[in-house]
This record gives structure tokens, C-alpha cells and sequence, in this order.
């Protein structure tokens, strides 16, 4: 009873800031969209990362399909693409209030379409692959996707595409994105707590923790990991497509598909809060991008030295992460009540470290 | 697009010297990724490291034999670092353990005479750069090349010893995902103290030798490729000899085949680790020298390297030496016709879908395997 209500009061606590911080330091808008996708990041890396033991690198690949399929839909359902990007320039493209609205209701339900095709086509190839494999192959899919992308001219290449323009008060636009990002958030973590607690939950963990005897219990592995991977490919591609809009510019290198940067940092931030869990993620994400902002605002020039050192203390030294270090440290309050755990538990882990 | 992929292929059918140059173009290129690769090949196959930083290690090395290009180099200093590369190889690794190995390990003399010799190879290097290239080695510049690759080899072995004693030696033998986002850590770091030490422009060691033609001027040979496939080729006998003949090499490689039972044959794993990744920081080194000489370099361009280093071993499997230097030369030549066929913007999109193809192949034989086993 105790420990319900003090979690209905955590929720009503997240709820509030989202709602009430951006009104009280409007100047803030665009980080909290940051941030909220942030979290969107690490929630979605975490159902393969941290649920199902498949350390991708290339989740980042979902995340710029989204936002180039929700880019050309929204331009081609009423401009020629193809002139629209050229770089000449073929005059003034104009969106009214519907044909906004319309484009982008469009645009982000292919986004998620597209985004979940790719990652069932790709699941097909690459769920073969295991431990660094995977990584390294998945990482490799999404420079692939950047490098191609860049070249493609369709899309405007290497020099990207502006999107539609928002029809009203730019202060309009940015309340717009930034409570689509907070509602994908807030709809991303009710999802996954749902699917965490169903049966399915239970079968990734358990590919998670020997897929061979999961396969010899009966889990269909490859159908599992196939459907994870598009639950993580649809709320990214939306995500994406949110963000590209909100960005108003998108660019293949630095904007969809930034494996070194994005791509890096959902990994972190799961590996910071704590890796197979729910709130760990987003303690990560949250606790990252305030890092983060400080590094860029108190040690520009060497803020990005500053992050390689936090990634390498983080994996090195720190690997359980925060909701970890606390299971381990006060373990009664998540309900573990077994007599000597926590000594077993920190034998365990000494043994590990050897 | 496809039209000019016909076209280019037309071209290559049509003019078989023009092949040719390509393909003795792509193996002495080739030479140098296999020497890169082979690098990782020890520190995963001994260590069970995957290092992601190796692009970054050449990239270091790289801009070592620039900076010491520029500022010429004192006649006298490459005998005192080429015996200080050699002994720090041989014994001085312990510095780098720094939890107690150091007290432990050496008596005070040695430790003593060590840092002795760190002053001293210190103090040499402090006056080769106040002097500022006043003693430019008999005035040629192909010998402050070679004694640029020995210093480029003793910088990176120092800033390696760093990277092992806080991070690697964390690493080793824990969860394989552990090692390639710590080492990806790495690489980011360097990459930026690259960029903010050297600034982001691109930088290349120009010889100032002519090129060789031959058929007609339809083969052409930058005689730098030449002088870089013969040290890459000279590096790697070197290693090899060392491998097989030496009392180190047996030990690395029976910690390779069972780390445990080495253990109990009374090898020490742990100074065999810490040798095996500076003998790979030592590879680097003089890698990066190379391709400093062979191409246009700037901070960021050490991932490539990685990505190509992680094709070549993952297509010849770890510990197969030969497979790793003829992949390595293979890849080479793929690359450099691979980019004439297809367009050279696409040349990162090469590498990288190399190493898809490789994936994908490998993931066809397994599955093959599996199959067997099935029925």
C-alpha cells in the first residue's frame, strides 16, 4: 500500500514538470523536447539492450528512416520533390494550416510504418549475429544508410532538406513538438511497463539470459527479437519524425543518422541509469542530458573529451548503473527480502570481477 | 548510375593496364591495412579486446611522424629511442599497472634506472624541439622518416600505457560489449584531444619524390606506397619472427589458446596482456608513420581504419595470419577499384558494406553449420 502510493505520487511528479516546467521557463522549450527524447532514446534501446541482451548500435538507423520518410511525404503529397530539393531553387513553397496538419498526420504514420518494415527485413539479417557481431553489424547498417543517404540527390544529399514551415507563431510551433515529444515519452514508458509485465516481457528476458535453452522451452526467438526490435523501430521512427520537423532542417551526417553521436549516447544513457530496467533508462537520459548541457556550457571546447571520459568511467567502472547500485545497496526497496542476498549478491559480483 | 557503373567496368575490360595499376596500387595500400589489422587481430584474439580505438592509435601515430617532420630531427636521437622503445617493450610495462604492481614488482634500483631512462629520452626529446630542426638529419628526408616511424612508435606506446592501466586492463576477459563501447570511449577522447592538440585541417608528410611510371604511363607508382609496402612488409616479418622464435611470443600465444592453463604453466597473463597491447600501440605507431607519408589525414578520419581493420580480421578469423595479410591486401584492391567502379564518393559506403558482406557471409556458413547439427 505504502510503497503504491508513493509511486502514484513519483507518476503525478513526472506528469506535473512535464506540464508545468515548460510554463514556468518557456525560454527552456526546446531542451525539455531534448530531453523528452532523450528518454524516448534510452527506452527504446533498453527493450534490446538491456531486456534482451542484443547490444545494438544501429538503433539510431530507425530514428533517421522515420524522419526521411515523414520528410518526403510531407512534401511530395503537395510539391514535386524532386524540384522542391533541387538545388536552383524552384520558388516559394507554401504550406497552409490543413495542408500542414495533414502532411504531418501522414507523414508520421508512414514514419512508423516504414521504420517497423525496415526492422522486420533487417531483423531477418541480423538477428544471426551475436554479442560484438551484432553490434558492430548494426552500427554498420546505419553509417551504410547515412553514407547513402548523402548521396542521394532526390532527397537534397549530403546538403539535406528543409521542411514545411510552420503556419503560425514560431512560440506555437515550439508547444506543438515539444507535448508530441512529451505525449511519445509518456506513451513509450506505458507501453513498455505494460509489455514488461505480460508474457512476452518474460520471454525476451529469458533470450536474455540463454537463448538456446529459451529456444529449447519453446520461445520462438527469432519472431521475438524480430517484434522487440520493431516496438523499438516504431516509437524511434515517430520520434524521428517529431524531431525532424521540430528541427525544421534535416541532413543525413549530423541530424538522421548520427551513430556517433545519438547513437552513442542512448547506449550511455541506459548504461548510466541502469540497464534492464524501467526507470533506469530514464533517470539515465534525464541525468545525461543535464551533463551533458553543463559540459557544453562550462567546458566548451573539450566538452565532447568530457563525454568520451564520462562513456569510458560509465562502462568501465560504473557498468550497473544507478538502479543497479541501488538493487544492490537497498535491495528491500524493490521487494527483495532474502536473508544474506545482498552478501550473496556482492560475492557474486566480486566473483565477476575476476 | 548503374550506366556509369557499365561504363566504368567497360573501362577496366578495355584497358588492362589500367587493372593493373589498380591492383598493384591496391596491394601496396593493402599492405598497410593488413598491418593495421593484424594489430587487432593480437589484442582480440589474446586479450579478447575488440578495439575500436585502433583507427584512432594510427591516426596518433600519424600525427607523431608529421610533427616531427616538421621540426626536423636530431641526428643522435634514434639510437637512444630505438633503445628506449626496446627496453620499455621488454621491461618497463609494469609502470603502467598503477595499483601496486610498481612497489611490488621492481627493486629500487630498477625503478631507479628507470626513470632515469624516462628522464633522459624525455630531456633529448625536450631539445630536439627547443632546437627547433637545427640538426635536419644529413639534410635528406627519407631519414627523418624512418627515425620519425621509431618515435612515432615510442609516442604511441606511451599514451597506450594510459589507456591500458585505466581502461583495458578493466576490460579484459569481461562481456564482449563491455570492451568495444569502452574502447569506443577511447576513440572519441582522441579523436577530440587530436582535433583540439592539432586542429582539424588535413595534414600529410610529403616526401617530394617522383612518381614511377611504367606501360606507357598507364601503371603509376608513388614511390611513397613502395617505401611504405616494404616497411609494412619488413614490420610484419619482424612480428611474426617474434611470434614464433621468442620466449614473449610463446607465451602470447599460449595465452591466446587457453589463458587459464598458461596460468597454471606459470606464464604471468597479466604482463602478457600489457605486452601484447603495447606490442599492438608499437604496430600502430609505425602504421600511422605510413600513412601519414601515403595519404591526406585530418583527426576524424581513424574510424575508417577501425571499420577496415575489423573487416579484414573478421573475414580471416583471428589467429590466421596469412588470412589476415591476404585480406588485408584484397581489401586493398576492392577498394581501390571498388571506388573507380562505383564512384569515389562512395568509398566510406564501400568499406562499410564490406563489412556487411562479410557479416552476412559469415552468418550464412553458421546457419549452414547449425543445420548440420540438426539432423
Amino acid at each position: 500500500m505504502n510503497t503504491g502510493f508513493a509511486k502514484s505520487v513519483l507518476y503525478v511528479c513526472v506528469l506535473a514538470l512535464g506540464i508545468f516546467l515548460p510554463i514556468i521557463f518557456p525560454a527552456y522549450i526546446g531542451q525539455m523536447t531534448l530531453l523528452w527524447l532523450m528518454v524516448i532514446f534510452a527506452l527504446t534501446w533498453d527493450i534490446l539492450g538491456g531486456q534482451m541482451g542484443y547490444n545494438s548500435l544501429g538503433n539510431i538507423f530507425f530514428f533517421g528512416v522515420g524522419m526521411y520518410a515523414a520528410a518526403m511525404i510531407q512534401v511530395s503529397m503537395y510539391y514535386d520533390l524532386a524540384e522542391y530539393t533541387s538545388p536552383a531553387g524552384g520558388g516559394i513553397y507554401e504550406f497552409s494550416f490543413s495542408q500542414y496538419f495533414t502532411g504531418m498526420t501522414v507523414g508520421f504514420t508512414v514514419a512508423a510504418l516504414v521504420s517497423v518494415v525496415f526492422a522486420i527485413i533487417l531483423g531477418r539479417l541480423v538477428f544471426g549475429l551475436r554479442g560484438p557481431y551484432f553490434a558492430i553489424g548494426t552500427l554498420a547498417i546505419a553509417t551504410v544508410a547515412g553514407e547513402l543517404v548523402s548521396t542521394w540527390e532526390l532527397v537534397g544529399g549530403g546538403g539535406g532538406l528543409s521542411l514545411p514551415n510552420f503556419p503560425g507563431e514560431p512560440s506555437g510551433s515550439r508547444t506543438l513538438f515539444y507535448s508530441m515529444m512529451f505525449l511519445l515519452a509518456i506513451a513509450t514508458f506505458s507501453f513498455l511497463k505494460w509489455l514488461y509485465s505480460t508474457r512476452f516481457g518474460l520471454a525476451i528476458n529469458a533470450i536474455r539470459d540463454d537463448e538456446e535453452k529459451a529456444e529449447g522451452m519453446g520461445i520462438r526467438t527469432l519472431q521475438h527479437k524480430t517484434v522487440a526490435w520493431s516496438i523499438s523501430a516504431f516509437f524511434l521512427g515517430i520520434a524521428g519524425a517529431i524531431f525532424g520537423n521540430f528541427n525544421n532542417f534535416i541532413e543525413p551526417l549530423e541530424v538522421a543518422f548520427p551513430t556517433t553521436t545519438f547513437g552513442i549516447f542512448m547506449v550511455l544513457m541506459v548504461l548510466l541509469g541502469g540497464k534492464g530496467t524501467l526507470w533506469g533508462p530514464v533517470i539515465g537520459a534525464v541525468l545525461f542530458h543535464i551533463i551533458k548541457e553543463l559540459t557544453w556550457t562550462y567546458l566548451l571546447g573539450w566538452q565532447w573529451v568530457a563525454l568520451g571520459v564520462l562513456i569510458v568511467i560509465t562502462v568501465v567502472y560504473f557498468q550497473q548503473g544507478i538502479m543497479g547500485w541501488l538493487m544492490e545497496k537497498y535491495p528491500h526497496w524493490f521487494g527483495i527480502r532474502v536473508e544474506g542476498a545482498k552478501q550473496r549478491l556482492s560475492d557474486m559480483m566480486d566473483e565477476a570481477a575476476k | 548510375m548503374l550506366d556509369n557503373i557499365l561504363t566504368n567496368i567497360d573501362i577496366l575490360i578495355g584497358a588492362p593496364a589500367l587493372a593493373l595499376d589498380m591492383v598493384v596500387n591496391g596491394l601496396l595500400i593493402g599492405a598497410v591495412f593488413a598491418l593495421i589489422a593484424y594489430g587487432l587481430a593480437l589484442v582480440w584474439g589474446v586479450m579478447n579486446v575488440k578495439n575500436l580505438a585502433q583507427g584512432d592509435f594510427v591516426i596518433l601515430g600519424a600525427y607523431v611522424a608529421w610533427s616531427l617532420f616538421n621540426w626536423g630531427i636530431h641526428p643522435f636521437f634514434g639510437i637512444p629511442v630505438a633503445f628506449g622503445v626496446l627496453w620499455l617493450l621488454g621491461g618497463g610495462l609494469y609502470l603502467f599497472d598503477f595499483e601496486n604492481k610498481l612497489a611490488s614488482n621492481m627493486s629500487t634500483g630498477r625503478r631507479v634506472l628507470f626513470f632515469a631512462g624516462f628522464c633522459l629520452i624525455g630531456g633529448l626529446l625536450g631539445m630536439t624541439i627547443v632546437d627547433n630542426g637545427n640538426y635536419s638529419v644529413l639534410a635528406s628526408v627519407p631519414d627523418t622518416f624512418f627515425i620519425g616511424i621509431l618515435i612515432a612508435v615510442f609516442f604511441v606506446f606511451l599514451v597506450f600505457g594510459g589507456i591500458y592501466g585505466f581502461v583495458i586492463r578493466k576490460v579484459i576477459e569481461r562481456d564482449l560489449f563491455t570492451s568495444l563501447l569502452a574502447t569506443f570511449g577511447v576513440a572519441i577522447v582522441m579523436q577530440q584531444s587530436m582535433n583540439l592538440i592539432f586542429g582539424s585541417d588535413e595534414q600529410t608528410v610529403s616526401l617530394g619524390m617522383e612518381s614511377i611510371s611504367m606501360l606507357n604511363n598507364n601503371v603509376t607508382i608513388q614511390p611513397t606506397r613502395l617505401v611504405a609496402f616494404l616497411c609494412a612488409i619488413v614490420l610484419a616479418i619482424a612480428v611474426v619472427m617474434f611470434m614464433k622464435r621468442s620466449r614473449m611470443g610463446q607465451a602470447i600465444r599460449a595465452t591466446s589458446q587457453n589463458a587459464r592453463a598458461a596460468r597454471i604453466m606459470g606464464i604471468d597473463t597479466e604482463k602478457v596482456y600489457a605486452f601484447t597491447f603495447s606490442l599492438n600501440a608499437a604496430i600502430c605507431g609505425a602504421a600511422g608513420a605510413l600513412v601519414a607519408v601515403i595519404w591526406e589525414f585530418q583527426p576524424f578520419i581513424g574510424l575508417i581504419f577501425s571499420i577496415r581493420s575489423f573487416v579484414v580480421v573478421t573475414a580471416a578469423g583471428l589467429g590466421n595470419l596469412p588470412g589476415v595479410i591476404a585480406a588485408g591486401l584484397g581489401m586493398g584492391v576492392l577498394e581501390q577499384t571498388g571506388a573507380f567502379v562505383i564512384g569515389t564518393q562512395y568509398q566510406q559506403a564501400i568499406v562499410v558494406g564490406m563489412l556487411v558482406i562479410v557479416l552476412l557471409i559469415k552468418l550464412v556458413i553458421a546457419s549452414r553449420k547449425r543445420q548440420v547439427i540438426d539432423t
